[in-house]
């Protein structure tokens, strides 16, 4: 089962391994190809180069013919292939036939003696030198004898009379080991150069493929880690991969998206429940509340009791006044109320906390873009700006700095508070609008508990950004219609 | 044309210097050789060319030309003066020439004719066992080379032009036992002095032919004269037959495996002359 093993390689290895292979193998073809060709010339110079010797035998040995001088003539096709050292000079041979076909001369009289017929394996010759008429040579493949033939009619001068036939009889074989030798040089050198390209080849599948894997790894990490921490420098671009990169980007930036959705559903769903939970506490505590109350203001009114008992009612009477404000703060109910929100109120607002942050020696920055009246109630408005500065300037250390800035764009009432105070505790920031949850000293943990009821009462929303030095709070809530009115809104406002 | 200096040494070499600037000959002697001598010892030639010019006071050329005939022609006609011939063409032409000197081979003045075949043909006892066969003549000239193998056809009554199925002329001997150890001819006749001192310097090529039958001995190839130039003729038979008195002159000679010269006598080459008489017609005499 290879393909498996090779399916299941990674990349890493998979695309450097295919680099090599086709370097590999057009090394080879290449090789293969130029040593097909070298071979192709060599044995077409040695073609060449025999028809060129043939002619020249063929004119120098005229008038040894002529004259029937043997011996003259041996000298003359003994000359250009006289063995020197190798054997390959042995297989080649010049032969000369006379008019009647018989063997005149040759340069190896062992194999051709003169005044004989061609030997049996060289008969078929006959024919061919009889048919060829004029004074060209041809060129003869014998493969069954492992030579290539020349043959070149010897004529004179003239052309007119002919005095025999010129055969010179080369063995392609001979070449081999010049070709072997050529071979040789050709594999070293591709060899050469493929040690040169193989690694180079690797590199470059290596680094063709890095962004890949690292990709994959990223990739990886979806289901196992949170969408926000994981972080991976992804490569971007038009290429296939520059897409992949894109496209896991967007990816992991929508998961994020969805992962923060996910997390303000939960924390609204649990501030809905847990306000669901406080009213129905807090009204199940009124009831018997205002009674026990009637019943303490009946008594001192009409009955004169020991002074132990009038202490007793007192102390009684304060504990469950206490009760009633801790329940009516949880309640947060939206009175009705008439007076809309104006300027004045929000600089108002600042004359009141300017003694807070005075105590701190911080400073107040403040800015005010409301002009003239906002439809919205006054007294949520202002409590919920106070809840927020107080707990600002609780929040930065001494001579620290507070930002307030308030003003309208796009049909809602912006209020951006910011203080340069310390983060909040990431495990803390979840619950924060959850109701006596404390992260000051002081404080009843209901200040922002009041502030999201409110924002959510006036169909709002409220966004929290902590970092050390930089925390903000920004409240958004929508302007009612002129005319005709909010109908959510005005049921908000009767509730 | 042949320009010959004579007198004054002074006058010689003005002479010289003028002929040699115009690019005449400046040859004292010439001697024609012809294949009787193996060639292809060039070297040693020349050795003996001027050891030759010394003893003689003379400059001394060699000439030398493909075939017997043309070396006679030139020694008729008097372009040479001396030549170092075969008995064939010396009793051609006796009434002309004059013997100057004969080499003395194995201790006689007498040489033979060697019949050779390829070594690998291990059958042929003599010629008669090579009818049909290709054979190598040396020279038309020859004695050793042609008239012997031809007179032994004649004599067993075989015309000899239709004995062979081909023969040719390699027009010295070496190339004949060259043509022969090439197995170009299946057979050939040569002069056995030849055969004898390659065998010694270039035995791979002797090597490679076998020796089928020796003639009797006939008279050595002899270095003559054309009669007119007799004159000068003492000086160069004297140096001849003194040439083994010096060690130089016999150092020589024993290179050339000979063990000297001797004046020589006509009657030396009388079986030369009966074989001659009969292949008369056969030939033609030039």
């Amino acid at each position: 089962m290879k393909a498996p093993l090779f399916a299941n390689l990674s990349y890493r290895f998979k695309v450097p391994l295919l680099l090599m292979l086709v370097i590999l193998m057009t090394g080879g073809l290449v090789t293969a190809t130029l040593v097909g060709h070298s071979y192709n010339d060599l044995r077409r110079d040695l073609i060449d180069s025999t028809q060129r010797v043939g002619e020249v035998l063929a004119s120098t040995l005229v008038p040894a013919l002529k004259h029937d001088d043997l011996w003259r003539a041996y000298q003359i096709v003994s000359v250009p292939y006289r063995a020197r050292s190798g054997s390959a000079e042995l297989e080649t041979f010049v032969v000369v036939l006379d008019r009647r076909l018989q063997v005149y001369v040759s340069s190896q009289p062992e194999l051709f003696p003169t005044a004989s017929s061609l030997p049996a394996e060289y008969r078929w010759l006959r024919e061919e030198v009889e048919r060829q008429l004029g004074p060209a040579g041809r060129v003869l493949d014998a493969r069954e004898q492992d030579k290539i033939l020349v043959v070149q009619p010897i004529f004179d001068g003239d052309e007119r009379s002919r005095y025999g036939t010129l055969v010179i009889g080369v063995s392609p074989s001979a070449l081999m080991p010049r070709f072997y030798a050529m071979l040789l040089r050709a594999t070293l050198t591709s060899l050469l150069v493929l040690a040169l390209l193989l690694p180079l080849g690797w590199y470059l599948g290596k680094r063709m493929i890095g962004p890949l894997t690292h990709l994959a790894g990223c990739l990886g990490q979806l289901g196992h880690v949170p969408p926000s921490a994981i972080s991976c420098q992804v490569p971007i671009g038009r290429d296939e991969i520059g897409q992949l990169g894109s496209q896991f980007h967007h990816m992991l930036a929508e998961l994020r998206e969805k992962e923060a959705l996910e997390q303000r559903i939960m924390m609204a769903d649990r501030l809905a429940a847990v306000g669901r939970m406080s009213a129905g506490i807090a009204h199940e505590i009124n009831n018997p509340l205002g009674g026990m109350l009637n019943a303490i203001n009946t008594y001192k009114r009409y009955a004169r009791g020991d002074e132990v008992t009038e202490r007793t009612l007192s102390l009684l009477e304060r504990g469950l006044l206490q009760i009633r404000e801790t329940v009516s703060a949880l309640l947060v109910e939206a009175r009705l109320e008439r007076r809309s929100l104006t300027m004045q109120d929000i600089d108002d607002i600042r004359t009141l906390v300017l003694s807070s942050i005075q105590a701190k020696e911080g400073v107040l920055c403040w800015e005010n873009g409301l002009d003239g009246e906002v439809g919205l109630p006054s007294t949520l408005i202002r409590q919920l700006l106070i809840n927020l500065l107080l707990n600002a300037i609780q929040a930065i250390p001494a001579s620290g700095k507070v930002w307030c800035r308030v003003w309208i764009a796009d049909g809602s009432l912006f209020a951006d508070v910011r203080n340069d105070g310390p983060a909040i505790p990431s495990g803390l920031i979840d619950r924060l609008f959850e109701p006596f949850v404390q992260h000051g000293s002081t404080g009843s943990g209901l200040g922002l508990w009041v502030s999201y009821q409110i924002v959510q009462q006036l169909g709002g929303s409220i966004d929290v950004a902590s970092r050390d030095g930089d925390t903000r709070f920004l409240v958004t809530i929508p302007l009612p219609v002129r005319n005709g009115g909010d109908a959510r809104h005005g049921q908000a406002l009767s509730d | 044309m042949v320009m010959r200096v004579r007198g004054h040494a002074a006058w010689g070499v003005l002479l010289l210097c003028a002929q040699a600037l115009a690019g005449g000959h400046a040859d004292g002697i010439r001697i024609g050789l012809t294949p009787v001598v193996p060639d292809g010892q060039i070297d040693l030639l020349e050795e003996v060319r001027d050891y030759l010019a010394a003893g003689l006071g003379e400059p001394v050329t060699f000439v030398q030309r493909r075939s017997y005939r043309e070396v006679m022609d030139e020694l008729l006609s008097g372009r040479i003066d001396y030549a170092w011939i075969c008995g064939l063409p010396y009793i051609d032409h006796e009434e002309a020439l004059e013997l100057i000197g004969v080499p003395v081979y194995q201790g006689r003045p007498h040489y033979r004719s060697y019949l050779i075949v390829p070594a690998i043909d291990q059958t042929t006892e003599s010629i008669h066992d090579l009818e049909g066969r290709v054979f190598a003549f040396s020279d038309p000239d020859s004695n050793s080379g042609y008239l012997v193998p031809m007179t032994q056809l004649l004599a067993a009554g075989r015309q000899p032009d239709r004995f062979f199925s081909q023969t040719f002329f390699t027009w010295t001997h070496a190339d004949v036992i060259a043509a022969v150890a090439a197995r170009l001819a299946d057979g050939g006749a040569v002069d056995g002095y030849v055969w004898d001192y390659l065998s010694q310097v270039r035995p791979e090529l002797t090597a490679r032919t076998r020796v089928v039958w020796r003639s009797e001995p006939y008279g050595f190839p002899p270095v003559v004269a054309r009669r007119s130039s007799v004159t000068q003729g003492g000086g160069l038979r004297d140096r001849l037959l003194e040439m083994g008195d010096d060690a130089y002159g016999s150092q020589l000679l024993q290179r050339l495996r000979l063990d000297g010269f001797v004046a020589g006598d006509p009657a030396l080459y009388e079986s030369i002359r009966e074989q001659r008489a009969l292949l008369q017609g056969e030939r033609p005499v030039p």
